[in-house]
């Protein structure tokens, strides 16, 4: 077991999903409070990498990230090293990759709130800020928690952004998919096979987890109104 | 005095209303679908860009413009001394009374806003209940509380849509009254929507009568109501 692909996937996957809820809760607060045919194009744009393939998103952030643009040498010049076939790199591809697995559990949690509770909130004076904080996040905490996993799991299992932008190198950009895609290609099946079930054990433990604290609100609720 | 100069669609209803409210009281009075509550929620700053929507004209509320769509005004709900009560309280589920009373006061010290709130507990009659969260309150006590919150934050124009559907007829003159008497000494104005005519006369003062999103009449409540009355107490007699 490659216990150092294990700890940097853990760790890719937290940095991810700590940077994608503090920028998904408020893109989501705005395609759902927000109006005006702009909005549109942004709900396009934080769709567009679940369609996207992961290499063609990965190749792009290869290219804008690397020497060949004044972007990549800019953020190059600010680091001190180039983002491509870095960690920080990685959580910048995984932030974009993983978007739409946060923003739409949130979009779909917020527009869920009742509109006479948002608009009962704002006659008492409460601004974008503190509807969001007091109201849309309270109220949908349950999509909180699905968005935190869905981007954490999303991030655990991605191959070929981190393929593309990061390399294969140990200890930096080597995380678990990658392992397992090198020991299929060493024809190492043994190996390959623990890692895949590693993969997949996370996978469904923190699904269960979700569905279970859902079950236990709902008998909870059920309780309560019985 | 609120003077008030609207137009609006809404799919295929047309709205159009102008007139000068002057008394402490008005009582909005039509028809379910005449208006009252596009009228109640525009005066409040609500409904600006809702989806397939159109809004213009003005509002002046004590010399205050709220609202301005020729010069492009609206001032947003919240900073316009106004407060709104609905047929649905719509009090946040996941905050205590106490909490939901409180929620337009955040700018009060929180020894000032204890009092506040207590305050206005006392006078919904709602005291035993400021622990209690949303869920666990009658349709009754839900449109109490939502009274006290929306008077909170001392509202200078209240509006209510139907606020006392849910209690019954003693409760709800017996809540009025307490009601009135309080706003007579803070100075509120009041507008209140409603399709109950003896609702609309007990109240008396002014009356602004709807039809069909327009201005059928505007005068001293038995005058304007006056149609409808007798039209109840034949329905009465009949029986």
């Amino acid at each position: 077991m490659d216990w150092q692909a294990l700890v940097l996937s853990l760790r890719l996957a937290a940095a991810t999903t700590a940077i994608l809820l503090a920028v998904a809760v408020p893109l989501a607060a705005l395609l759902v409070l927000g109006r005006g045919r702009w909005l549109a194009m942004v709900d396009a744009l934080t769709t567009l990498p679940l369609v996207l393939p992961p290499t063609v998103l990965g190749f792009f952030l290869l290219v804008l990230l690397g020497p060949r643009t004044a972007f990549g040498r800019g953020i190059a010049a600010l680091l001190g090293h180039p983002l491509a076939f870095s960690f920080d790199g990685l959580v910048v591809g995984s932030v974009i990759y993983s978007l739409p697995f946060a923003v739409q559990p949130l979009v779909a949690g917020f527009a869920a709130v009742d509109p006479a509770l948002v608009d009962a909130a704002r006659l008492l004076g409460a601004g974008s800020m503190r509807l969001v904080t007091s109201l849309l996040v309270p109220l949908a905490r349950r999509s909180l928690v699905t968005a935190a996993v869905l981007s954490f799991l999303h991030t655990v299992g991605e191959f070929g952004v981190v393929l593309m932008l990061g390399g294969d190198i140990p200890g930096s950009t080597r995380t678990l998919s990658i392992v397992l895609y090198d020991q299929v290609e060493d024809f190492n099946y043994a190996a390959a096979d623990r890692t895949a079930a590693v993969l997949l054990g996370i996978c469904v433990v923190l699904l269960a987890a979700i569905y279970m604290s859902g079950q236990m609100r709902g008998a909870a609720r059920g309780g309560r109104g019985a | 005095m609120l003077e008030i100069e609207l137009e609006a669609r809404r799919g295929g209803f047309a709205f159009q209303v102008g007139c000068r409210l002057a008394a402490e009281w008005t009582v909005v009075f039509g028809p379910s679908g005449s208006g009252k509550s596009t009228l109640l929620r525009l005066l409040a700053g609500l409904d600006r860009d809702r989806p397939g929507a159109t809004t213009s004209g003005r509002v002046v509320f004590d010399g205050e413009v709220l609202t301005d769509t020729g010069r492009g005004l609206w001032v947003r709900p919240g900073v316009r001394r106004s407060a709104l009560v609905t047929q649905q309280p719509a009090l946040f589920p996941h905050l205590s009374v106490i909490a939901n009373v409180g929620f337009g006061l955040r700018h009060l010290d929180r020894t000032v806003r204890a009092e506040r709130v207590a305050e206005m507990l006392e006078l919904v009659g709602a005291t035993e209940l400021a622990s209690r969260h949303p869920r666990q309150l009658s349709g009754g006590q839900a449109q109490r509380i939502a009274l006290a919150r929306a008077l909170a934050p001392a509202p200078k124009l209240l509006l209510l849509d139907e606020p006392f559907s849910a209690l019954d007829g003693a409760a709800s003159d017996a809540l009025l009254d307490g009601l009135q008497s309080w706003l007579r000494q803070n100075r509120v104005q009041a507008v209140m929507a409603t399709h109950d005519v003896s609702d609309a006369l007990a109240i008396g003062a002014e009356a602004l009568l709807l039809r069909q999103g327009r201005m059928a009449a505007l005068g001293p409540a038995r005058e304007v109501l006056e149609p409808e009355r007798n039209r109840l107490v034949e329905r009465l007699e009949s029986h």
